[in-house]
């Protein structure tokens, strides 16, 4: 690749003894997770330097909100982040729930949590055998995948779809859970305890997993804070901030879990606290199953959704970190003159650079997995 | 005229019948000359087709073997459509190969890009015909066995650094500055260890390796000698998973960092080859370790007449080709088990640590072999 033909965003210091040189990895490459471009800048195999490119799965989704309508909008969230597509649901009722000024009563909150914590441990399923798989243990992949299967069986039973799962509504959900909901999730609760006990034999202990994960692609608390980092990544690097703690919604403030956090903030940390989270919702499903409401309304009464003229804000966590709706109502009317989406992955990709400097290409890798990122949440 | 001939039942059946059949053909077409040549021809004939055989025919069970063992281990059927479980998927995979259009990339340097796969596949071939199958059935019976196949296996390397580099692709060149960096060095070990097995044996043909092994099940070299026999045997499983650029030690490969490495641009008949080289590695390589460590040809016999006699009774082709798919499945194993390591981290441990055991090793054999053997 000659010099002159370099792509935006990239810059060559031409003081070094050795020849750099440039890598394109991606659009189409098996670990960016979909369709990001990273431009590396190598010396040999270790990283000089990593731009990453955004953008090639644009769908304009904030602008395509504008003509659309509140409830529109809800099934576009599922399309954002796919693999918490429930938790995303979530994050826009609530901010449409505060402009409506409704209420959920609690079993349709008890619902909305275990569904959302549900997806949380689908989500980090996927992180689990993707960071195998990207370390080239392959079986992974398909080990997390299974159980993950197990979650969309009991989401598809519940809301209809498997991924993108369009569920909840202003004032609850669009149906109830269906008689066997609880003694399906005991079920699967009960499986996946014995499932994570092997999963963790198979990765956490591993020797290689341990040599190639531990002191790579370490991010210190201050540059987490200052890239809006959020989420696993965040609370790896030693900060205990969660939404469900700092800022409650829905019934968290009454359920008993855990913060999981770790303090070197490198790979081996971030693969530690998601695995440290599963466990924690398993706890927090314990709980709700205990506490179900078998009777009760699962939803508020119906009614229009239309929004009073103001703005609405809203953030949850979902299982890549802070997820934040801002909605601003100019007219009274179903639909919102502007919605603004604040998704997890992007600060994490910005502050990718300031990690791999220094490591091999396979450490890349690495760090991508721990990164979780979902191409499609960056590129709305 | 000198004909290269080497002392084998098959090869002296042949050389005995040529001159009785060439009575039949006309006088002035009689010669003893003639009659060597044409029996050296037969006999060469024989051996390609032997080799070709063993070979190319176990890339497909080797290919459905893989898939089947893979998708176990990740709680799958696999193949499971065409044909009884499959069994028919390879060949209709085969034929897709076969037929899709061969493509050079643009920048390519075309002779190289061809060859290369081609010259991937010789060192699988020669290696396959020194392996002794039988007491009497090996194509080449040469006393400088053990360093031929040393000397062979070097060949694979020059291949998989052609492909790389005159694939036009950054991707494919790194893969094959890896694995060149990484074949040349755990050839170092891989050596070592059949060094290892050449001074316990006392001989560097394969055939005398594998009759010192005639006896008991205690009497092959991975039970001989106490504890070491067994520790050379893992040094050996783990430098020839890394020979054969096999997964956890495909860095070359990588799909995950080069999406393919050095066979990333390769498609259609020329990356069946790379694809059938490495099958065949695979064989050879299980047979290099059945016949270095496990016995050869030879039946485990346990040392009581009544089961051994039975044991004796199945032939040694039999027992081999039963080693060496063991062999095979141990190192399917572990390809679906284990993760990859780094690339700096793989040279690591091989000059580190795999190189000094084996020196230690090496040291601590010659001292069994003085005082004990």
């Amino acid at each position: 690749m000659s010099i002159t033909r370099l792509p935006p965003g990239f810059k060559i210091t031409r003081d070094t003894n050795t020849e750099e040189f440039f890598i394109n990895m991606g659009p189409q490459h098996p670990s960016t997770h979909g369709a990001l471009r990273l431009a590396l800048r190598m010396d040999g195999e270790t990283i000089v330097e990593v731009v990453p490119h955004f953008g090639y799965i644009h769908r304009g989704m904030e602008k395509q909100a504008e003509s659309m309508s509140y409830l529109q909008y809800i099934a576009m969230s599922d399309r954002q982040d796919y693999l918490t597509a429930i938790q995303n649901n979530l994050g826009v009722v609530i901010a449409l729930e505060k402009g409506m000024n409704v209420g959920v009563p609690e079993k349709g909150e008890y619902i909305r949590v275990m569904l959302s914590e549900l997806g949380r441990i689908a989500s980090h399923l996927v992180f689990f055998g993707c960071f195998g798989g990207d370390l080239g243990g392959q079986t992974c992949l398909l080990f997390g995948f299974k159980e993950r299967e197990m979650i969309h069986d009991i989401l598809e039973e519940v809301t209809g779809s498997r991924l993108t799962t369009n569920f909840f509504r202003p004032g609850g959900s669009r149906f109830d859970v269906p008689e066997n909901f609880i003694d399906r999730v005991k079920a699967f609760l009960k499986h996946l305890e014995g499932a994570m006990k092997d999963y963790e034999r198979f990765l956490s202990k591993n020797i290689i997993v341990l040599e190639r994960s531990k002191g790579i692609g370490i991010l210190s608390a201050e540059d987490a804070i200052a890239y809006g980092c959020s989420g696993p990544v965040l609370r790896a690097s030693g900060v205990d901030f969660d939404v469900r703690k700092a800022n409650p919604y829905s019934i968290y403030d009454q359920l008993q879990f855990d913060v999981p956090v770790t303090y070197t903030g490198d790979c081996y940390d971030r693969y530690t606290v998601r695995i440290a989270e599963i466990h924690e919702s398993m706890r927090i499903l314990y709980q709700c199953i205990e506490k179900f409401p078998k009777e009760g309304p699962w939803r508020a009464k119906e009614k229009p959704v239309r929004l009073p003229v103001g703005r609405y804000y809203s953030e949850i966590e979902t299982a890549k970190g802070l997820y934040a709706t801002y909605v601003v109502a100019a007219t009274t009317g179903e639909k919102p003159y502007r919605i603004h989406t604040r998704g997890p992955s992007f600060p994490h990709i910005a502050a990718l650079n300031k990690m791999v400097q220094g490591h091999k290409i396979s450490d890349l890798v690495t760090i991508m997995a721990t990164l979780d990122p979902v191409i499609p949440e960056i590129d709305r | 005229m000198f004909v290269p001939s080497i002392t084998h039942p098959v090869g002296d059946f042949i050389r005995e019948w040529v001159p009785k059949l060439s009575a039949y053909l006309p006088e002035q077409l009689q010669s003893q000359t003639l009659d060597s040549i044409a029996a050296f021809l037969i006999n060469a004939l024989l051996c390609i087709i032997a080799v070709c055989a063993v070979n190319i025919g176990s890339a497909p069970i080797l290919i459905y073997m893989e898939r089947k063992v893979c998708a176990h281990v990740q709680c799958r059927l696999g193949p499971m459509r065409l044909g009884w479980h499959g069994t028919l998927q390879t060949i209709a995979d085969v034929i897709k190969m076969l037929f899709k259009e061969v493509y050079s990339p643009s920048g390519a340097d075309k002779l190289m890009f061809y060859v290369a796969p081609l010259i991937v596949l010789i060192a699988p071939f020669i290696i396959a015909a020194l392996i002794p199958f039988d007491h009497n059935l090996i194509v080449a019976d040469i006393d400088m066995g053990i360093p031929m196949i040393i000397a062979v296996n070097g060949f694979g390397v020059l291949g998989i650094l052609l492909g790389g580099w005159s694939s036009n692709n950054k991707y494919s060149l790194l893969g094959a500055l890896r694995s060149g960096a990484q074949m040349i060095s755990y050839e170092i070990s891989f050596a070592m260890i059949l060094l290892f097995v050449v001074m316990i044996s006392g001989s560097t043909s394969l055939m005398d390796i594998a009759q010192a092994q005639d006896g008991t099940v205690l009497d092959w070299f991975i039970f001989k000698i106490p504890v070491l026999g067994f520790i050379a045997f893992i040094l050996f499983f783990i430098s020839s998973t890394a020979e054969m650029n096999r997964a956890p030690f495909d860095i070359a490969e990588a799909e995950q960092e080069l999406t393919g490495g050095y066979h990333t641009e390769y498609n259609g008949t020329p990356f069946a080859m790379f694809y059938l080289a490495e099958y065949i590695a695979l064989v050879t390589n299980s047979a290099l370790a059945a016949t270095c460590f496990l016995g050869g040809f030879h039946a485990p016999c346990i040392g009581v007449a009544a089961i051994d006699g039975v044991l004796q009774m199945v032939p040694g082709v039999v027992w081999l080709f039963a080693k060496i798919y063991f062999m095979i499945w141990c190192y399917m194993m572990v390809r679906w088990t284990f993760v990859r390591p780094r690339v700096d981290q793989l040279m690591d441990f091989e000059w580190k640590f795999l190189l000094p055991v084996n020196l230690v090793l090496l040291a601590a054999g010659a001292v069994w072999m003085i005082f004990v053997g």
